[in-house]
């Protein structure tokens, strides 16, 4: 298992800096409701699962939800190929992660949380047991936790079964609710009627590890990391051709070239950001930076060395979507069989001008139509790639000898 | 309990993700609000809720939509529908986006326009099968989107080998999932609409398919051959068993003496095939049609309704009568209708202990099927082993029904072949018949004359008025107590409606229900029909005597086997055409039906109830359960 390293020799930024356990909530309660929302909206923190939606804005439309039923749902359902910092997180900083949920629960008024934990990671079900039962035993979890009266809350611990688009936050829901896990339509939105129709809160993994520390150290010393959009800083899972790999905290801002730095991947060709679902950056743009307003991610940071053929890893890419895909909507699922085709056309140099650029054309519809994110992305790698990579592959002048799928 | 809107705008079956009043129900505060919509530069004000697709139809903006049904809950799934919405990203799909503030949106901007044409491309990539050889030939939706929205040649490629077999173990319903677009539309049919729940979809991505449990035949599953996902299905995947060459060969056959009988509801919509708008009623220019196509006698299915009438009512009145004089406490009240037989293998599936509670009575079409191999043939000295008797049926479960092993009580099968409206349509203009420009006929002497108590069966809540026009004279001697005989309180689109008749004053023999108040309970669709008897579970409907049930929503009017397409406004439309139809006939009460009166005294001399109406006109029923064969070994 990779080892969690920091950046910049060993300083502790963040999530790993040093915090008493559990001083956040003593502080929840001491400042109350209110000032836990301000402090999280003003602290900037946007989701740390890739989509980026202001944290304090989702709490706070939560907290103004008049339902009686609350929820809180940590998204552990960490399927983004080329990421693991959460799996850290769960194995090694499990107060932290629990913390922020019963601050959140603390401060939307919930009652119940669920941590909906990837199916592949159920050898970490007795860790989380333990943690969760040792929180108990010290009623931060339970009936009037730490003798604030009326302070209920506790978490449930449930499985997936190994779905990549239950990390979808509408599809986890319906998994959570016991159905088929497919992406809601939206709006409405979870923070009105998630689950069981109730308002909820889903954050993923590293989004509630960051609350304790807001809570405890303040938005202005959280603001002071990162950039004026990002705010804060970023676990990075680092993979592939990088003789350190490993998960690694760094400031947002950070640009893909200092990435490569600290993983010691300075020769790679390409790096793709962000996963399946991401963008692959070419060696002219490594001077892009990492945040919201550049290249967003979840975490993943998958490194490409020289030898790699770029096609092949288009194609893994597309593999893997054409298997988690829902099957739910036409474009995503009638539309990543067709990039497969034009891919194998393109590696065997069969593919023409013309008929690349109806590929192209359905790409954009697969990112403009698609039901959830993940549709929407879909072909976001594949394009990124075969873009950036036109001397991997040759295109028929003509159309004559344009092959599509028969059969 | 009580379901007041219409179907399409009841969600409340639907599961939460899908019902379309969601942005409104969570603030009851802002419900009605009006909200400023620009579409395509036209403005219009529309509830806050309102979807993009029905602020668009205000507008009179056409839309393309393929998963969207009116009677059924929203999907999203299609993505046929996407709009352009100012300040977002990506599109959306109109039919479940809804509005919640002011904005503008464009239905066919270059992007929509691009989107639109690449997402039928891909919906025709994997639709295996030519038109021509379609049962939805130039009544299909993919055919009609194809056509309005560019596609000239398969873009994307075209699947020219079947990847499944056709599933045709129904004695009702067909399913080629080669021509299946994954709308889902027969899975919420099936699953909100009708809460049978046979079918769903299975695998995921590519693979995704709509399967049965376990993949398994639909004759091994609990189907109950309503084929509502016939009625909705955009495509050809899914079709009724269709049995016209086989009558063809019948007519064809000198030596076979082949009638017809046909049911009201078919009549009030057939025209629709032919161009006609729904609400048009064409019974005697069919007869016309009938004749000509070479049916050697037509008769009306309208007469057994009678008969029916009778026999349940009659039945209706003995267990009362055990019941409350004999005090015999084994007596299943209130006692259900068994007409529908969608409804009837509902029953046998789900709720198999209450079978005791359905009418022994055979449906109309059985009982017809019945008298025509013994009375008519004895009557007109034909063999009844040359007759083949034939029935036009708004419905598909009609299908199975004839199929049943009990159905052969006149030492014969009963009725051999049940056409849907849909199939006798395409017949008569096999025959280059023009209907609507026919002159009328009438129907052939003896089984020709129905009244208009049976000919409403065909709506909802009407086998309960003709029932109750009876029942009531019957006990009383007088006729019911409502302006026109119009028992107003059962009629309706309500999905479950109750009525209360009291009775004054009996005649000496029904002396016993004097001072009682008659109470009646109507309910349309197996959801209601699911409502109903959880009620009966729960025993809380000992006070209520007789319950109607019809298997399909509005009744055999929006049957399985009537054209396509349907919806509630068409269903209505229906619906009044036969009502409209029935108060021109000079008898309207099933006990006065002159033939009915004959047959009671020629033939079934021990009466209604009697030994031999026993054996002809009344069946079993089997307690089939949810399971079926054996668990499948994956």
């Amino acid at each position: 298992m990779p080892k969690t390293k920091s950046a910049k020799n060993n300083d502790k930024l963040i999530i790993f800096s040093d915090i008493e356990p559990f001083s956040g909530i003593k502080k929840a309660i001491q400042s109350g409701r209110r000032d836990v929302l301000e402090t999280v909206r003003d602290s900037n923190l946007k989701g740390r699962g890739g989509a980026g939606f202001p944290t304090g804005v989702k709490w706070n439309l939560a907290a103004a939800a008049t339902s009686e039923k609350k929820y809180v749902v940590c998204n552990a359902d960490e399927g983004e190929p080329g990421t693991f910092k959460d799996r850290i997180l769960i194995t090694e900083h499990a107060k932290l992660f629990l913390e922020g949920m019963i601050i959140a629960g603390f401060a939307i008024g919930s009652d119940q949380g669920f941590i909906y934990l990837r199916g592949e990671y159920r050898s970490f079900l007795p860790i989380l047991e333990k943690e969760i039962s040792l929180l108990r035993k010290n009623n931060l979890l339970g009936k009037n936790i730490l003798g604030k009266k009326g302070f209920n809350f506790d978490i449930e611990l449930r499985l997936g079964v190994g779905a990549y688009v239950c990390g979808e936050e509408t599809a986890l829901i319906e998994s959570l609710e016991g159905n088929r896990g497919e992406p809601r339509n939206r709006p409405p939105f979870p923070v009105n009627t998630g689950f069981n129709g109730n308002p909820t809160v889903i954050n993923n993994v590293e989004t509630f590890a960051n609350i304790p520390h807001v809570i405890t150290k303040g938005a202005e010393w959280f603001k002071s990391f990162g950039t004026d959009k990002s705010a804060g800083t970023k676990l990075l899972s680092i993979s592939g051709d990088c003789k350190k790999p490993g998960v690694y905290e760094v400031p947002f801002g950070i640009s893909v070239k200092e990435v490569l730095k600290l993983c010691a991947g300075q020769d790679a060709k390409a790096v793709q950001i962000g996963g399946a679902s991401g963008v692959c950056v070419v060696k002219k743009d490594f001077n892009r930076k990492i945040a919201f307003e550049d290249l967003s991610t979840g975490g993943s940071v998958i490194i490409f060395g020289k030898r790699r053929k770029m096609l092949e890893v288009a194609g893994n890419f597309l593999e893997f979507f054409k298997e988690e895909s829902c099957g739910q909507c036409t474009p995503c699922r009638e539309g990543i069989p067709v990039l497969t085709e034009a891919l194998s056309l393109l590696k065997n140099g069969e593919c023409s001008k013309e008929y690349l650029k109806d590929i192209f054309s359905l790409a954009e519809t697969m990112e403009l139509a698609s039901k959830c994110g993940l549709g929407q992305s879909s072909a976001k790698a594949f394009v990124s790639i075969i873009n950036n990579f036109k001397d991997e592959y040759n295109l028929l002048k003509s159309d004559n000898k344009r092959k599509v799928f028969n059969g | 309990m009580d379901s007041k809107k219409p179907f399409g705008q009841d969600t409340s079956r639907a599961p939460v993700s899908q019902r379309t009043s969601r942005a409104v129900e969570q603030d009851d505060k802002v419900l009605g609000n009006l909200v400023k919509v620009v579409i395509d530069d036209m403005e219009i004000k529309v509830p806050l809720g309102t979807t993009l697709l029905e602020a668009a139809r205000k507008l009179n903006i056409k839309i393309p939509t393929l998963c969207q049904h009116d009677d059924l809950c929203l999907a999203g799934v299609c993505r046929v529908c996407v709009v352009e919405v100012e300040g977002q990203r990506t599109l959306q799909a109109s039919c479940s986006y809804p509005v919640f503030n002011p904005m503008k949106v464009w239905t066919y901007s270059p992007k929509v326009r691009r989107a639109r044409r690449n997402i039928i491309q891909l919906l025709l990539r994997n639709h295996y099968g030519e038109c021509y050889s379609c049962a939805r030939n130039n009544n299909c939706e993919l055919q009609s989107l194809a056509k309005e929205y560019g596609v000239t040649t398969y873009k994307f490629g075209h699947i020219d080998k079947s990847r499944y077999d056709k599933d045709q173990s129904s004695y009702s319903v067909e399913r080629d999932m080669n021509k299946c677009v994954l709308c889902r539309r027969c899975v919420r049919t099936c699953i909100d609409l009708q809460e049978v729940g046979v079918l769903e979809a299975a695998h995921r991505g590519s693979s995704t398919k709509i399967e049965t449990y376990q993949d398994r035949p639909l004759n091994e599953v609990v189907c109950i051959n309503c084929g509502q996902c016939i009625n909705r299905c955009p495509t050809g995947a899914l079709k009724a068993k269709d049995p016209a060459q086989d009558v063809w060969d019948a007519i064809d056959d000198p030596t076979k003496h082949v009638i017809i009988q046909t049911a009201p509801s078919p009549r009030a919509a057939i025209g629709e095939a032919f161009g006609l708008p729904a609400g048009t009623s064409v019974t005697k220019k069919l007869n016309t049609a009938l004749k000509r196509m070479g049916f050697d006698k037509v008769f009306d299915t309208n007469f057994t309704a009678d008969l029916t009438i009778v026999e349940e009512g009659t039945e209706l009145l003995l267990r009362l009568k055990k019941a409350l004089v004999e005090k015999d406490k084994s007596v299943a009240l209130p006692q259900f209708t068994s007409c529908s037989p969608g409804w009837v293998k509902f029953i046998e599936h789900f709720y198999p202990e209450k079978l005791n509670h359905v009418s022994s009575a055979k449906s109309p079409q059985q009982m017809f099927g019945a008298i025509v191999k013994t009375w008519y043939a004895k009557k007109h000295k034909i063999d009844a082993k040359n007759i083949v008797s034939v029935s036009l049926m708004p419905c598909s479960a009609k299908k199975f029904e004839c199929e049943r092993p009990e159905m052969n009580d006149s030492g014969f099968k009963d009725v051999d072949y049940a056409l849907t409206t849909r199939e006798l349509a395409g017949m008569i203009k096999e025959c280059g018949i023009d209907l609507p420009k026919l002159p009328e006929s009438d129907f052939d002497d003896p089984l020709g004359i129905g009244t208009g108590a049976a000919l409403i069966f065909g709506a909802t809540g009407g086998v309960m008025e003709a029932a109750i026009r009876t029942a009531y004279e019957l006990v009383t001697g007088q006729e019911v107590p409502f302006d026109k005989l119009r028992i107003i309180p059962v009629r309706g689109m309500e999905g479950i409606r109750k009525a209360e008749l009291p009775i004054k004053k009996a005649k000496d023999e029904w002396k016993f229900l004097e001072g009682a108040t008659l109470k009646v309970m109507v309910g349309h669709g197996t959801a209601n029909a699911k409502k109903i008897m959880d009620l009966l579970c729960e025993g809380k409907l000992s006070d209520y005597h007789f319950v109607e049930i019809m298997a399909c929503p509005g009744g055999c009017l929006g049957g399985g086997g009537q054209p396509i397409p349907t919806s509630p406004e068409i269903r209505e439309a229906r619906a009044k055409a036969i009502y409209a139809e029935e108060e021109s006939l000079s008898i309207r009460k099933s006990h006065e039906n002159p033939i009915v009166k004959t047959i009671y005294k020629e033939f079934l001399t021990e009466g209604p109830c009697g030994h031999l109406s026993h054996k002809l006109l009344h069946t079993s029923y089997t307690p089939r359960g949810k399971w079926i064969g054996k668990l499948k070994k994956k």
